[in-house]
């Protein structure tokens, strides 16, 4: 079990630059998932620290320990790849031994990892398979069971359910906690799926362009987003954003709304273009007179449990609607709205956010 | 169902011209690709005098011969014969006398009877000489020289195997600077002949005392420009995940080398081995330059031995390229479904 640290870490190739100085600190035991849009460079980023890559600028270190120059079978660390890139040739047992026999383990020792392992993982009707007579969801969990063997000081997965279909995700994710749960090491896990990184994540860090855009706890990104980047990308469906300027200090005036006062607004200059964000859970449906926004009902989805209702109006973009339980509305209908004054996020024309003091 | 049922059945629908068309043009195939062989196979069965004789037959057929007492020790050669009254029989034929034979009847040895020779008809039987076979593995050093031959072959088929995708390996899974330019140096030497290099190589190979050992035959060529192309386009389709996924479970290169991308090659390793083999086995103006002594001959030089300047031993020259041609025909039949799925894998995936 390990600390990471990453000091000002750069990656170009050749001309190009990927990553753009990236400081981030991962403490034993931690689960870390790096999220972001693909091309942001979080897989860059995952295969630095793994040794894969070389890194440009800055610094990697485990334990304290620079290990920019430890190649990346000394650096201790055991990766899961998205294909799997489990040895087609090898049996489920030759493939999780590898490793172990690599690193001059005796055979009594081995057997025992592996036991354990298969144990842990439900795999022991398949040891004496190829990879290929395999689902793919057994050949996940014989990846994630070549990295447990052995006993890394961290491990990283680089996308590992993406070619899993949506219900064996669900289950995947459910055996990851659980894994994480029970072996408590250090992980460093990439998707481009938010929702995994919410389930999954003790520290979410967002990636954009190379650039951390933020690091903090699922909920913390949720509720407190540093900037529109975020606010937009974490959370599902997506957060609404709102055109509006600044009336005056303290009063917004949304385009084709009515106008709020904002303490966030504050100090913001009167003219300023901002936007206002809300969530699709924190517009309430309200009578005419409390209404902030009228939308017309473009499309309404039942779900059972909850309703999305989806709408727009002339001069207001598309908007979402999380509604609990049924909804009476149908299509076609002009909808009063009202935004939960608290759970309106401000960004001003930088896209950074502004909280009241 | 009988065999022509079997054969001709239909599927419901008449003949078509097309389906004649197909088949005749596979039968011609057929009879290009395969008639020669035929033709080699049953011709190396005929006597020295059968494949002399004009107008020649399929079949091996010898005269038939009988020991007539009283007439030498040799055995004299039966016709049949139509006599003058008609009646036809079979007589021993003791000399040839111009358009005139002279015969006896194997059963009344003392009697001479002279016959024109249109009149006589030579009694033939289907007799394979397999003395084309033994005699030159007996007298002649043929068992010698297959074992040179399957020396070289195999010897120079493993180094070609390892020291080739040794280097394809190096030009495929690393990345360095200059791997094109080596890439393109190795595809280069694919343009020259071995005629323009043969003098140079052969002063090597002489300066390095191996002149007349087969070392001289499998060692110059063992590095083949064909193999490390071959081989190193089909490792570059391997997934680069695998190669990660074993540098990080602590494989040094040569484990990765050893034990992931050489199983993983095998298909093309099978084309490889399979063009080695053909390429060793029948290669014949090295080993024609570099061994002159008989007994590191190899099969090919071997059968080269039986044709003179003035005198061709063909029954002798047929047989052994018979023995020559069944170890590559056996080859090709347990080894044939690699070399489609390997080439066609070596191309695109």
């Amino acid at each position: 079990m390990a600390q990471l640290e990453l000091k000002g870490v750069h990656k170009s190739y050749g001309p190009v630059k990927t990553i753009h100085g990236v400081d981030l600190s991962i403490g034993d035991g931690e689960f870390v998932v790096f999220v972001g849009p693909s091309g942001c460079g979080k897989s860059t980023l995952l295969r630095m620290i793994a040794g894969l890559e070389e890194i440009t600028d800055g610094t990697v270190s485990i334990d304290g320990k620079v290990v920019n120059d430890v190649p990346a079978a000394d650096r201790g660390l055991a990766m899961v790849f998205q294909s799997y890139a489990l040895y087609p040739h090898m049996s489920v047992y030759q493939n999780m031994a590898f490793g172990l026999e690599n690193m001059g383990l005796p055979r009594p020792e081995i057997e025992k990892r592996v036991q354990r392992a298969t144990t842990m993982l439900q795999l022991e009707p398949y040891l004496q398979r190829k990879p290929k007579m395999l689902s793919g969801g057994q050949r996940q969990r014989v990846a994630i069971g070549r990295a447990i063997v052995r006993d890394p000081k961290i491990f990283l997965f680089d996308e590992p359910l993406s070619n899993l279909d949506a219900e064996l995700r669900v289950a995947m994710r459910k055996e990851l906690s659980a894994l994480h749960a029970e072996i408590g090491g250090t992980m460093i896990y990439v998707t481009h799926d938010q929702v995994e990184a919410m389930t999954l994540a003790d520290r979410i860090v967002v990636l954009r362009a190379g650039r951390i855009e933020q690091v903090g706890t699922p909920l913390d990104l949720y509720h407190r987003p540093a900037n529109q980047f975020v606010a937009g990308f974490i959370g599902s469906p997506r957060m609404n954003f709102l055109k509006g300027t600044v009336a005056a200090p303290g009063t917004i005036a949304i385009a084709g709304g009515r106008s709020l006062d904002l303490p966030a607004a504050a100090g913001l200059p009167a003219g300023e273009e901002v936007t206002v964000g809300i969530r699709p859970e924190h517009v309430a449906l309200c009578g005419r007179e409390d209404a902030d926004v009228m939308i017309r009902l473009d499309l309404v989805e039942h779900l059972g449990g909850e309703t999305y209702l989806y709408g727009q109006s002339e001069t207001l973009p598309s908007m979402t609607i999380k509604q609990d339980g049924d909804c009476a509305a149908t299509r076609g209908d002009m909808l009063p709205l009202r935004l939960v004054r608290d759970r309106l996020h401000l960004f001003d024309s930088a896209g950074l956010v502004r909280r009241a003091a | 169902m009988s065999v022509a049922d079997f054969v001709t059945r239909r599927r419901g629908r008449r003949w078509h011209w097309t389906d004649i068309a197909a088949y005749s043009y596979l039968a011609l195939g057929v009879v290009l690709m395969f008639g020669p062989v035929l033709w080699l196979v049953l011709s190396s069965f005929k006597t020295q005098a059968a494949l002399l004789e004009f107008p020649p037959s399929l079949l091996p057929m010898t005269q038939e011969e009988v020991m007539v007492p009283g007439q030498g020790d040799k055995p004299l050669p039966l016709f049949k014969v139509t006599m003058d009254d008609g009646s036809v029989r079979t007589l021993a034929q003791v000399r040839r006398v111009g358009i005139q034979a002279q015969m006896v009847d194997p059963k009344d040895p003392g009697t001479v009877i002279r016959v024109p020779i249109e009149r006589r008809e030579p009694v033939r039987k289907f007799q394979l000489a397999l003395e084309n076979y033994t005699k030159p593995l007996q007298q002649f050093a043929f068992t010698r020289y297959l074992a040179n031959s399957v020396f070289v072959t195999v010897v120079a088929t493993l180094i070609t195997l390892i020291s080739n995708s040794m280097a394809a390996y190096a030009l495929s899974i690393y990345e360095f600077r200059g791997r094109n330019a080596a890439m393109l140096a190795v595809i280069g030497t694919l343009m020259i002949p071995i005629t323009i290099i043969l003098v140079p190589v052969y002063m090597v190979v002489a300066s390095l005392g191996m002149v007349n050992s087969l070392w001289a035959v499998i060692l110059p060529g063992a590095a083949t420009p064909t193999g490390v192309f071959l081989l190193r386009q089909y490792m570059l389709t391997l997934p680069r995940d695998l190669i990660e996924a074993a540098r990080m479970d602590k494989a040094s290169e040569w484990q990765i080398y050893w034990r992931i991308v050489m199983p993983l090659s095998l298909p093309a390793l099978a084309v490889l081995a399979i063009f080695s083999i053909m390429w060793r086995w029948n290669e014949f103006l090295w080993p024609l330059a570099v061994l002159t002594k008989t007994e590191s001959y190899t099969l090919q030089i071997g059968l080269n031995a039986f044709q003179g300047e003035l005198q061709v031993q063909w029954h002798y020259l047929l047989a052994m390229t018979v023995v020559t041609l069944a170890p590559v025909a056996l080859v090709f039949v347990f080894l044939q479904r690699f070399i489609t799925t390997g080439i066609a894998n070596t191309g695109m995936k």
